[in-house]
């Protein structure tokens, strides 16, 4: 029906072989996408529900099991851990996070001496390829030879284990990541150019000092990229890997297996392709599903300017 | 002459009151300043301790109280860590996959981004509909399956699973960036060259890439930086030593080699150089793509 009205519009405006052109021409221009997606993307997704609800090692045929990797999902005592472990990350990481690189951001737009300079230096250890990052700071955290002790004991502070102490081995990672928030920082940064000049004035002119023009105009004002900010940051956290992988593959007692290594584990070391499927999706719904529920609370208090 | 006297002193008091406030905003900066400062610093000696370390003998490496700058700087600390591990070996893997993936995914996004910006064709809105909806898709999702889709393939052990998808616009966002600048580029100019007998592929590649270097250098840098940086499918689908990127080949000195911090930290400050290189070339395109992207801090 729609095609035939179409063709009929088309043919009383021109000939319709230029239109059939156009649209060949969209879809081969378009086709990396198209065949990019049904292979990369669409096939794999559904592959990876198929693959859920069986159990593969790779060698022996796939065998159907119904909902039993979904069950021991909740049973798994190491599903479980590393689902808390990295929902603890991410509540205390990501708000510290969005804290510090909104402060310096706010310092960074004042009327600073060398700002470029500060700029570029706390955004340079975003830089380092996080591998590289890891293996620096699995020796930051030394014990006996890392600095951060060193630095706490010039406040008599006693040598701590870290990375070594199941109770100190995630904030010791929490600590680390924010050495990583130039990206926010530099978007929060654009965004504080972005406010109009004229509305802080017109505050200060009524007399609002420098902390109430900061809780009633530029804070509200940036309600939308710490909103977006925090999203990036959410999912980001959750798929932490690289750290846990190379500082402490884990340990010390399972207190730094964060979700995405154990399914690194499942799928790669013990070939349990259902299971670590099964995982994955587990993942992908919590993800999806606070993203979804902070574009509707975001409405409470994120600040849109028409 | 009494109402005049009353605004000379209002004057002053304004002015006295001005200065005062001047000071006090001195002041605050100067404080802001140390503070900043003091934070910068904290922020750098990770990294610094890296550098100055890669370049100390091992009883400095060990010694208390902490050695900050090695008595003499180590060069031989570099060839040692190059040669224990063929990490000139991983560096062209590296610069393999970095340039096969940097250039599939700048071409095909373009192409794809063209048609998605500039050309008509029945369901264009419901693809450009998924491109958005993968956007947020995490990757991890994709991790088991491509794997077994890969090995079926046969493409274990070689950098094709690291570079083939690239060719197909496999990083959505890529494609909507360059789709939104293509938009602002005057409609006019490739129904000019249209009109002039110009093929759609000609205009792509004559007109629209040529106004769109700014989009394309970022993409392009951060493409760069995601497939040099990265290392969860090298260490998927890279088995034998030397296929390794730079990435396996510092994580597998970590691991083998534990004790010789300074050639550890040497072969990661030979990771960071290029980097920091590319930071200081391509600055400005680092912060724009930061600002779009949000990529980092995984």
């Amino acid at each position: 029906m729609t095609t035939q009205v179409h063709n009929q519009n088309q043919r009383a405006r021109g000939p319709s072989r230029l239109v059939l052109r156009e649209w060949l021409e969209g879809y081969l221009f378009a086709s990396p996408f198209i065949i990019g997606f049904i292979v990369f993307i669409g096939f794999p997704m559904v592959y990876s529900l198929v693959l859920a609800f069986q159990r593969w090692d790779l060698l022996t045929p796939p065998q159907f099991v119904g909902l039993k990797n979904f069950s021991k999902l909740f049973t798994d005592p190491l599903a479980r851990k590393s689902l808390y472990n990295s929902a603890y990350y991410t509540v205390f990481a990501v708000p510290i996070q969005l804290m510090i690189s909104f402060l310096l951001a706010l310092a960074l737009t004042q009327k600073l001496r060398l700002r470029d300079m500060y700029r570029a230096g706390f955004y340079l250890p975003i830089i380092i390829p996080l591998v590289a990052w890891s293996v620096v700071w699995q020796r930051v955290l030394h014990p006996e030879f890392g600095i951060l002790n060193e630095f706490l004991g010039w406040f008599g502070v006693e040598p701590k284990a870290w990375l070594f102490d199941p109770a100190l081995a995630k904030p010791a990672f929490i600590l680390m990541s924010f050495w990583m928030i130039g990206r926010q920082m530099v978007i929060f940064i654009a965004g504080l150019g972005n406010i109009p000049d004229s509305l802080l004035e017109a505050a200060s002119i009524d007399g609002a000092g420098g902390l109430r023009r900061l809780w009633h105009i530029t804070i509200p004002m940036m309600t939308p990229l710490i909103f977006y900010n925090m999203v990036i940051a959410i999912v980001n956290s959750f798929q932490t890997f690289i750290p846990a992988k190379i500082m402490t593959d884990g340990g010390p007692e399972n207190s730094t297996l964060f979700v995405v290594l154990n399914i690194y584990r499942q799928g790669f070391q013990f070939f349990n392709m259902g299971y670590a499927s099964a995982l994955a999706w587990e993942l992908f719904v919590i993800v999806t599903g606070f993203t979804i529920a902070q574009f509707y609370f975001s409405q409470r208090w994120v600040y849109y300017e028409d | 002459m009494a109402v005049k006297t009353t605004t000379h002193s209002e004057i002053a008091v304004a002015r006295a009151s001005k200065n005062r406030r001047r000071l006090m905003n001195a002041i605050w900066l100067a404080i802001l300043q140390v503070v900043l400062t003091v934070v910068l610093i904290s922020f750098l000696v990770p990294a610094l301790w890296m550098v100055s370390s890669s370049l100390k003998a091992s009883t400095e490496v060990f010694a208390h109280p902490i050695v900050w700058i090695p008595e003499q700087p180590r060069w031989q600390n570099y060839v040692d860590a190059f040669t224990t591990l063929p990490m000139a070996r991983f560096a062209w893997n590296t610069f393999l996959v970095v340039v096969f993936a940097v250039l599939g995914t700048v071409l095909s996004s373009a192409t794809v981004a063209y048609s998605f910006a500039r050309m008509r064709w029945p369901g264009r809105n419901l693809f450009f509909g998924i491109l958005l909806a993968t956007m947020m898709l995490p990757e991890v999702i994709m991790l088991i399956p491509r794997f077994i889709i890969f090995r079926n393939l046969q493409w274990i052990d070689t950098l094709l699973p690291l570079t083939v998808p690239y060719w197909f616009a496999a990083t959505p966002l890529y494609v909507f960036l360059m789709r939104q600048f293509f938009r602002g580029i005057p409609k006019e100019m490739d129904e000019a060259a249209l009109i002039d007998g110009a093929n759609r592929l000609q205009i792509l590649v004559r007109i629209i890439m040529p106004l769109s270097k700014p989009v394309l250098a970022t993409v392009a840098v951060f493409a760069l930086l995601q497939h040099y940086t990265d290392f969860l499918n090298p260490l998927i689908y890279l088995n034998s030593m030397d296929k390794w990127t730079l990435s396996l080949g510092i994580a597998a000195f970590n691991e083998s080699y534990t004790a010789r911090w300074e050639l550890i930290f040497a072969a990661g400050t030979a990771m960071v150089i290029p980097m920091v290189i590319l930071f200081l070339v391509a600055q400005r395109y680092f912060v724009q793509g930061i600002a779009m992207t949000g990529f980092g801090g995984r």
